[in-house]
């Protein structure tokens, strides 16, 4: 399908104009989720809800009225964001079973404009992670693991050798809202972004992830993790997209207090063809150790790509880069066990049966609700906020934090447009290598390289790239300035239009059922 | 979110109790694990609060004589913000606790005081002044057996110029009453222990009011670590004067302190001093009629419907008027003699008509509310003082007449 820019799915335009109906759309997605269940990319699905929304909004364009651009259009949301009726886990088994009396903002707003809810996606448990590997419902798979892509280029180890064994990771925390929109049964995903959390999986899955600008898009609803840092993120499959669904979220809500005020008026992306007044930034600490050389060739490669089309692109430095994992680590933990402190078996969620005392009882429920990566976490937190810690804890990685947002700010003052940097050290990993370490070393190590664009609260995206020599999605990541998302993903799109990064092309669905991948496949381009 | 209200009622507080207000303040979280605490951690206003540095003044009577007031001052050390817990209600006999999460997350105002006060009464009188400060600006009817007041008493005894000892927290006073007793007792407790070679332990107790006494409180044991961590989902508080307030800001988003102080009421001080004034009665007057709900109504009614002089109405409020609500535990509301009745009364009283001892015999009719007018009542009992002289004479004449030896005696001296 050709190209077409501007504020609107391919598929819009085919419901709009009759070719496709929702409840039709909705029926091949709840398919296709099916067939693809080996991917355990959702927790929950929501078929009898989301049927009756997809016939709602078959009514609406019957009527001539769709709601906007994202009426009918079947989306799926991370399992950490609260949705009336619909379970929400967190992938955990403190929150087995809960059902929310209220949806999120951004999933209410995304529901107003008439989208088609299709359920809820895996995640690391609480989203603490970076594979999609550590929730109670089991890891997520990438497609690209079931890819022709990546099955050619793999070398089997033995005949015997099961053919599945070599699956890769969707990358984490948000790795089943990656994974649902990779493998076409959602057009569009909530995930959310605390230390890379969408454009981790974003590039490991071959999509768009999109982190806002902290304070532009609603918490309310997301369970926190680190209040200071989390948001929202956006995954679909091309940039236009991203602009839209971010059309559709972003703007002050009166119940988080952290969003801005200011107005918000969402934005048609223009087509950029004229890169010559550009700036980018290639920041030199970026170069992390660990970083491949395959990633590092693309690196340069993309940098010379606006080069030659007449960009300004410069090497600029971000000399805290070094500090900012550990600052990190102790900003997240601290914030982490006071969020955590909520869940303690008397309102909500798992209550242990251990009925000693009230203290036991506390104990013995979040013992067996959380994982060790969630306790881990908490504990490590606690520690940091101790009275005879908390200055050469808390307080010193608070100022740490502040210059490392600094570094950006006088980067950005000094002309840069954008910066651009890889998204991760390599492409997916298999499963069985990823899990040979433990949560708190890889999250380490995957998060290095977008982790500062949450400390700093700048606006972030990655763009699938190319494929990696083992046939696995690889991404780059733009950042840009505060609130200028506009700027960012028209840079985005012109960088998406350049490298003309390849579709998927899912093996064992195709077997299984050919017409509903194929028709998912060019109603998904836009 | 914040709730703008608190806001505002925390700085019109600040501003009747003569403090600081802090232009930025900051939010804060408290950690720790209790049944009425859902969140595991409360809001508070640890580092930076709404107000400080202010001053209470409060009188006090030396010797229970109320013709003797003394004016105290406490300092008011901070005012924050806060969040409420829920309630805990425990229930022994099942070995279960209960609990109201009703009211967990309703914002909350503590006024903390310095330790200028020296025993029972004096706390009581300065809660009780600040009691009437709240009402009057409306941040809180803040009636204690309601929960509206709560009050914690932090004492401690050294001897003179020595430092403070350490200090213990009482809690569970449910009155003003309570609070001087309780007060009073721990002092006592105190000083016994430590006159006995003992150590005053920095502890919570609770008071005790059937048994009239403080024990330790079970629940709080060894100090806490809080794990105080700034409030990542509340911005730094920022508040506005005229001066600050930039010109394009939309002014139904700010709170303007400026604003706040113009509308502020009369506070209980200037209005007990605008009695004095307007009515000529004594300052000691001023203050019962406020401490009284809805006295002063009662008193400047009447004062209205009759010429008689506010100096002279005053006696009738307290002395008669007030005595009887006591002694049948009534409020102003409840009484049965409305602001009309007495003032026809007493314009019965002010034309002559029937003499005070008379007045007082009627006033203890109408108290049985069965709605005979004053006027009523007088001929009823025929208390009609006597105007005629002629008649006067006759009767003087006929009890001298009747007392024969009693007058001699007196003639004789």
């Amino acid at each position: 399908a050709a190209w077409k820019g501007g504020l609107r799915f391919q598929v819009s335009a085919a419901l709009k104009e009759g070719r496709v109906t929702p409840t039709e759309l909705c029926q091949r997605c709840l398919s296709l989720i099916k067939s693809t269940k080996f991917l355990n990319a959702y927790i929950t699905v929501a078929e009898e809800t989301a049927l009756k929304q997809a016939e709602e909004s078959e009514e609406r364009y019957r009527r001539g009225q769709p709601l906007g651009v994202l009426d009918g259009i079947p989306v799926a949301v991370k399992d950490n964001f609260n949705t009336a009726g619909i379970e929400t886990t967190c992938a955990s088994n403190m929150l087995k079973g809960y059902v929310s009396p209220y949806n999120a903002t951004v999933v209410q707003k995304l529901l107003d404009q008439g989208a088609v809810l299709l359920g809820k996606t895996n995640l690391d448990e609480f989203a603490m992670g970076s594979g999609s590997t550590d929730g109670v419902f089991g890891p997520v798979r990438n497609p690209w693991s079931y890819s022709r892509q990546y099955k050619e280029k793999s070398v089997p180890k033995s005949h015997s050798e099961d053919k599945d064994a070599n699956w890769v990771i969707t990358g984490g925390s948000s790795g089943g809202s990656a994974a649902a929109v990779s493998s076409f049964t959602c057009f569009a995903a909530l995930g959310s972004d605390t230390g890379g959390s969408t454009r981790n999986p974003a590039a490991y899955c071959g999509v768009v992830g999109l982190k806002p600008t902290y304070g532009l898009i609603s918490r309310h609803g997301l369970i926190p993790l680190v209040n200071s840092m989390d948001v929202p993120g956006i995954l679909t499959r091309c940039v236009d997209d991203a602009a839209v669904v971010l059309g559709s979220l972003a703007g002050h809500d009166p119940k988080d207090s952290t969003t801005i005020q200011d107005n918000f008026k969402p934005f048609e992306l223009p087509n950029l063809t004229d890169v010559s007044k550009l700036s980018i930034g290639i920041p030199k600490e970026y170069h992390a150790p660990g970083l491949s050389s395959e990633i590092l060739a693309l690196w340069s490669k993309a940098a010379d790509l606006f080069k030659n089309a007449g960009a300004k692109v410069i090497e600029v430095s971000l000399p805290h880069t070094c500090y900012s994992i550990v600052c990190y680590h102790v900003l997240c933990t601290a914030e982490v066990a006071s969020n955590m402190a909520r869940f303690d078996g008397l309102e909500y969620g798992h209550r242990s049966d251990m009925n000693k005392s009230t203290e036991s009882m506390y104990a013995a429920t979040r013992r067996e609700g959380f994982n060790d990566v969630v306790r881990g976490r908490i504990l490590s937190g606690n520690y940091f906020l101790l009275k005879q810690n908390y200055e050469n804890y808390f307080i010193k990685a608070q100022k740490v934090r502040r210059l490392i947002a600094n570094d950006f700010v006088k980067v950005f003052r000094s002309g840069v447009d954008i910066l651009l940097t890889p998204t991760t050290l390599s492409d997916a990993v298999p499963y069985t290598e990823f899990i040979k370490e433990d949560n708190r070393t890889r999250s380490a190590q995957d998060d290095i390289l977008t982790q500062a664009a949450n400390m700093a609260g700048l606006p972030a995206i990655n763009v699938p790239t190319a494929l990696s020599e083992r046939g696995l999605p690889v991404g780059l990541q733009f950042i840009g300035h505060s609130f200028q998302e506009k700027q960012l993903l028209t840079v985005a799109k012109w960088f998406e239009k350049q490298v003309k990064f390849p579709t998927i092309q899912l093996e064992e669905v195709k077997r299984h059922d050919h017409d509903v991948f194929q028709h998912q496949k060019s109603a998904s381009f836009s | 979110v914040l709730n703008r209200r608190c806001v505002e009622a925390a700085v019109m507080t600040g501003l009747a109790l003569n403090c600081s207000i802090n232009k930025k303040s900051l939010f804060d979280r408290k950690h720790y694990f209790y049944a009425d605490l859902p969140a595991g951690y409360q809001i508070t206003q640890q580092r930076v609060p709404i107000a400080v540095n202010g001053s209470l003044s409060y009188s006090l009577c030396i010797d229970n004589k109320m013709s003797q007031m003394v004016t105290k001052t406490v300092r008011i050390k901070q005012i924050q913000l806060e969040q409420d817990s829920g309630k805990s209600l425990h229930d022994d006999t099942r070995s279960q606790t209960l609990v109201d999460l009703n009211r967990a997350g309703v914002g909350l105002m503590e006024v903390v005081m310095e330790p200028d006060m020296c025993c029972g009464e004096e706390a009581a009188a300065a809660v009780r002044e600040l009691q009437l400060i709240l009402q009057t600006l409306g941040s809180s009817q803040a009636v204690m057996a309601e929960g509206q007041l709560r009050v914690d008493a932090n004492v401690s005894v050294h001897h003179p110029g020595e430092p403070y000892g350490v200090r213990t927290e009482v809690k569970n006073i449910n009155s003003i009453r309570f609070l001087a007793k309780a007060v009073d007792y721990e002092i006592q407790r105190q000083i016994e222990e430590l006159e006995n070679g003992g150590t005053i332990l920095n502890e919570t107790r609770a008071f005790d009011s059937k048994l009239g006494c403080t024990v330790p409180m079970r629940d709080k044991e060894g100090k806490q670590d809080y794990r105080f961590m700034p409030e990542p989902n509340l911005p730094p508080l920022i508040l506005y004067d005229a001066k600050s307030l930039p010109a394009n800001m939309n002014h139904q988003q700010v709170v303007n302190i400026d604003w706040i102080h113009e509308r502020l009421p009369d506070l209980p001080s200037v209005k007990r001093a605008k009695l004095v004034e307007l009515y000529g009665i004594l300052p000691e007057h001023s203050f019962t009629l406020l401490n009284e709900d809805g006295l002063t109504e009662f008193f400047e009614n009447v004062v209205k419907q009759t010429p008689m002089k506010p100096k002279k109405v005053i006696g009738w409020i307290l002395n008669d008027l007030l005595s009887y609500l006591k002694e049948h535990s009534l409020t102003v509301k409840e009484s049965p003699v409305s602001p009309f009745l007495l003032a026809d009364l007493l314009n019965l009283l002010e034309k002559k008509e029937i003499s005070s001892t008379a007045a007082k015999q009627v006033l203890a009719e109408l108290w049985k509310g069965e709605g005979k007018s004053p006027l009523e009542i007088v001929k009823e009992k025929e208390l009609e003082l006597i105007q005629d002289q002629k008649e006067l004479e006759q009767i003087c004449q006929a009890v001298i007449d009747g007392q024969e030896n009693e007058v001699i005696m007196m003639v004789l001296g």
